[in-house]
C-alpha cells in the first residue's frame, strides 16, 4: 500500500480539553477514507489539521512522505469541501470554479477549458453564468466539488458535505460521489457522524471516539467484527449482551450470559480471550430469529421471551423481546420473506434464537 | 393580503410626508427662488406685480447667467468636489483597516471598540472644531510636532492653521465614524468560511483580501462614501473656522449669499447646483456600487 497521507501521533489540546490524543493513520492513494464518530470525537479537528487551518500540538502529518506541518493551507496540494459549500456569492459559477486556477496563474484559454470540463464532470455545464444564490442545495454542492477538483489536488477533504441536503438528494449525491471518486481517482478523506453514509461510501472507515481512533477497517468488517462495545453500538443497531468467558473450545468460546446461561460464540480474530474475563456478546438484530415453536437445534442458542414492543417499518418489523432475565433484545424480521407466517403481537410468548456464528465477541 | 399592503402603505406615509414637507417642497421653493429678483433690502422680491392694470410675472434668468459670467463659482465647485473626494478617500484609507480590525476582533471587545469610534459624538461638533483650532495653532501640539520633525530634516517650519490641509484634517476627523460604521456593519457579516475556502483553494492573505473581502465589502464602502461625501460637500463650518482664504468651499459662498449679501436668488442658484452635483455623484456611485458588489 502506497501511503499518500500519513498521520503520526498527532495531538491537539484546547484549553483543558484533549481533542486529539496521539492519533495515527495511514491513507492510501486513491482511497475513499472516512473519519466517523459522534460530535466532539475530534474528526473535524483532525480534518482542519490536515487542511492546515490548525496546527497540532504534537506529532506530524506527512503527504507523499514529506511533512506538511509548516506549509500554509494555500500551498498544500489538497482542497476542502466545506459543510455549507462556501461558494463565493459575488462570483459566477464559472468564476468560482476558476478561482483555484487563477490563484496558480493559469492562462485564460487553459482556465476556460478546464472550467467547462469540471462543470461537465458534475453535470452542470449550463450553469456557468449563474450566481450561487440562484442554485439549489444539490447544485451548490456539485459546484463546490467542481471547484475543489478543477486543479486536481492530491487529496480532497470533505467535511460533512451532505448534511445540509434532504434524505433523497443525499442518497443521490452519495452515489454520485462514489462514481466521481472512482472516475477521477483522487483520494477522498470524508468526515461524517452518519454511520450509514460512512458504510455506503467508504473503502475504509476510522471510527473515532474521545479524540482517539477506536477502529480502522473496511465497512463490512467494521459492521461484522467490531473491536469494542463502542464500535458495535455506534455502527448500526446492535444488541450488547454482557457475559463472562467460561471455556475455550478451539475456534469456539463458551460464554456465560448473566441470567441466561451459557452460549457458544465464534472465537474473535486478532483478540486474546482469557477464561474468566468479562466480555460482551454483540448481536445484530437481523441475525436473531424469532419463532413461536421451540427448536432444539444444538448449534443454536435459544431463549424464551415475551414481545415487549414492535415497530412496523414497511420492509421490516423490529421486535423488542424481553428475555427471562429481564433483558431486552432487538430482533429484525424482513416482512418480505417467503415463509413469513404471521406477525407477533405485543405480549406473545416467543423464542429467540441465533446461530453460534451470528454473534461477535468483544472483550471489555 | 389586501389589508397587509394597506398597513404597509400606511406605515410609509409618515416618512414620505416628512420628506415631502421638509425636503421636496423646500427644494422646489429654492428652485423657484433661483428665478426671482432680489428684494430691495435683500431676500426675495415679489414674484408677480400689477402693472398697467394686468398681472405680470417678475421672474428672470439673470441669477443663472451670473453663475457662468466668471469661472470663480465653477472652480469653487470643482475644488469643493475635489475636497469631498479626497476626504472620502482618506476616510476609506483610514476607516477600512479600523472597521476590519473591529469586525475581526473577539465578539466581547467589539461593542467597546464601536463605542470608542462614536465617542467623539458625545461632545459638541463646534467644540471639537475649536479643539482642532488649538491643536493646529502655531503653538499647538500638532504644529509643534510636525515642525520639530521637519526641523530634523532641515525643512523650514510650516503653519497649519487657516489652510486647505487644516480643513482636510478636520473634515476627515469629523466624518471618519460615518465611514467606519457602515463598513463595520458590512464586514461583520462576512462569513469566515469564505476566507477559509479561498485560502484552501490557494489564495494568500493579499489575494483573500482583494478577491473576497474587498468586493464583498463594496456596498459598505459605497454607503460610507455617501455618508461622508454629501455632508463634506455641503460643509461650511470647518472651512469657516479653519480654512482662512485658502480653504474656502462652495458652501461658504452659499452661506455668504444668504446671510451676508442677502442675495437669496443667487444663493438658491448655487444651492441647486450643489444639490444636483450631490445627486449626480450618488447616482454614479450607486451604479458602480452595484456593479462592484457583484
Amino acid at each position: 500500500m502506497f501511503k499518500l497521507l500519513e498521520i503520526k501521533d498527532v495531538s491537539r489540546n484546547f484549553a483543558g480539553f484533549t481533542a486529539l490524543d496521539k492519533v495515527s493513520l495511514a491513507i492510501a492513494a486513491g482511497e475513499f477514507f472516512t473519519l466517523l464518530g459522534p460530535s466532539g470525537c475530534g474528526k473535524t479537528t483532525l480534518l482542519r489539521l490536515i487542511a492546515g487551518f490548525d496546527q497540532p500540538d504534537g506529532g506530524d502529518i506527512l503527504l507523499d512522505g514529506k511533512s506538511i506541518i509548516a506549509t500554509p493551507p494555500e500551498r498544500r496540494p489538497l482542497h476542502t469541501i466545506f459543510q455549507n459549500y462556501a461558494l463565493f456569492p459575488h462570483m459566477t459559477v464559472a468564476d468560482n470554479v476558476a478561482f483555484p486556477l487563477r490563484m496558480v496563474g493559469c492562462n485564460k484559454a487553459e482556465i476556460e477549458r478546464r472550467v467547462s470540463a469540471a462543470l461537465k464532470d458534475v453535470s452542470l455545464p449550463d450553469k456557468a453564468g449563474h450566481y450561487p444564490d440562484a442554485l439549489s442545495g444539490g447544485q451548490k454542492q456539485r459546484i463546490a466539488i467542481a471547484r475543489a477538483l478543477v486543479n486536481r489536488p492530491r487529496l480532497l477533504l470533505l467535511d460533512e458535505p451532505l448534511s445540509a441536503l434532504d434524505a433523497k438528494l443525499r442518497e443521490q449525491m452519495q452515489l454520485e460521489l462514489i462514481k466521481l471518486q472512482k472516475e477521477i481517482g483522487i483520494t477522498f478523506v470524508y468526515v461524517t457522524h452518519d454511520q450509514g453514509e460512512a458504510l455506503a461510501l467508504s473503502h475504509r472507515i476510522a471510527v473515532m471516539n474521545h479524540g482517539a481512533i477506536a477502529q480502522v477497517d473496511e465497512p463490512s468488517r467494521l459492521y461484522g467484527f467490531p473491536r469494542s462495545r463502542f464500535v458495535a453500538d455506534f455502527i448500526g443497531h446492535c444488541n450488547l449482551l454482557a457475559g463472562k468467558v467460561m471455556q475455550l473450545q478451539g475456534d469456539r468460546v463458551l460464554v456465560e450470559l448473566a441470567g441466561l446461561g451459557a452460549v457458544q460464540v465464534m472465537m474473535p480474530p486478532d483478540v486474546t480471550v482469557e477464561v474468566g474475563s468479562a466480555c460482551t456478546l454483540t448481536l445484530r438484530p437481523e441475525k436473531i430469529n424469532i419463532s413461536s415453536s421451540l427448536s432444539q437445534d444444538e448449534v443454536q442458542a435459544h431463549f424464551k421471551g415475551v414481545v415487549h414492543d414492535m415497530l412496523y417499518l414497511g420492509d421490516v418489523t423490529v421486535y423488542k423481546v424481553e428475555l427471562v432475565n429481564g433483558m431486552l433484545v432487538e430482533a429484525l424480521l424482513a416482512n418480505s420473506s417467503p415463509g413469513r407466517a404471521r406477525f407477533f403481537e405485543v405480549g406473545d410468548q416467543v423464542e429467540v434464537a441465533w446461530l453460534s456464528d451470528a454473534g461477535h465477541l468483544v472483550m471489555d | 393580503m389586501i389589508s397587509k399592503s394597506w398597513q404597509q402603505r400606511l406605515l410609509t406615509l409618515p416618512p414620505l410626508g416628512y420628506l415631502l414637507v421638509l425636503f421636496a417642497i423646500p427644494t422646489l421653493i429654492m428652485l423657484f427662488a433661483s428665478f426671482r429678483y432680489t428684494g430691495e433690502y435683500g431676500g426675495l422680491a415679489p414674484w408677480y406685480a400689477y402693472k398697467d392694470g394686468g398681472l405680470t410675472l417678475e421672474l428672470t434668468l439673470e441669477n443663472w447667467q451670473r453663475l457662468f459670467e466668471t469661472d470663480i463659482y465653477l472652480r469653487l465647485f470643482v475644488k469643493s468636489i475635489g475636497y469631498a473626494v479626497f476626504t472620502t478617500l482618506l476616510c476609506i484609507l483610514l476607516g477600512y483597516p479600523l472597521a476590519l480590525m473591529i469586525a475581526r476582533s473577539p465578539r466581547k471587545h467589539r461593542d467597546l471598540l464601536l463605542l470608542l469610534v462614536i465617542l467623539p459624538f458625545w461632545s459638541n461638533f463646534l467644540v471639537r472644531i475649536y479643539a482642532w483650532m488649538i491643536l493646529l495653532s502655531p503653538n499647538g501640539a500638532v504644529t509643534q510636532l510636525i515642525n520639530s520633525i521637519r526641523d530634523v530634516f532641515g525643512l523650514a517650519p510650516v503653519s497649519l492653521m487657516y489652510s486647505a490641509s487644516a480643513v482636510i484634517i478636520c473634515l476627515v476627523y469629523v466624518h471618519l465614524p460615518f465611514m467606519v460604521l457602515p463598513l463595520y456593519a458590512n464586514l461583520e457579516k462576512h462569513s469566515s468560511a469564505l476566507l477559509d475556502a479561498a485560502q484552501d483553494l490557494g489564495a494568500n492573505r493579499w489575494r483573500r483580501f482583494w478577491n473576497i473581502t474587498w468586493p464583498l465589502s463594496l456596498p459598505g464602502v459605497y454607503a460610507g462614501s455617501i455618508l461622508v461625501f454629501i455632508p463634506v460637500l455641503g460643509m461650511f463650518a470647518i472651512p469657516d473656522l479653519l480654512g482662512g482664504t485658502d480653504g474656502v468651499m462652495i458652501a461658504n459662498v452659499i452661506k455668504q449669499q444668504f446671510v451676508e449679501s442677502r442675495d437669496w436668488p443667487f444663493g438658491s442658484v448655487l444651492s441647486m447646483v450643489l444639490t444636483a452635483a450631490a445627486v449626480l455623484v450618488v447616482l454614479l456611485g450607486a451604479k458602480f456600487g452595484r456593479q462592484g458588489g457583484r
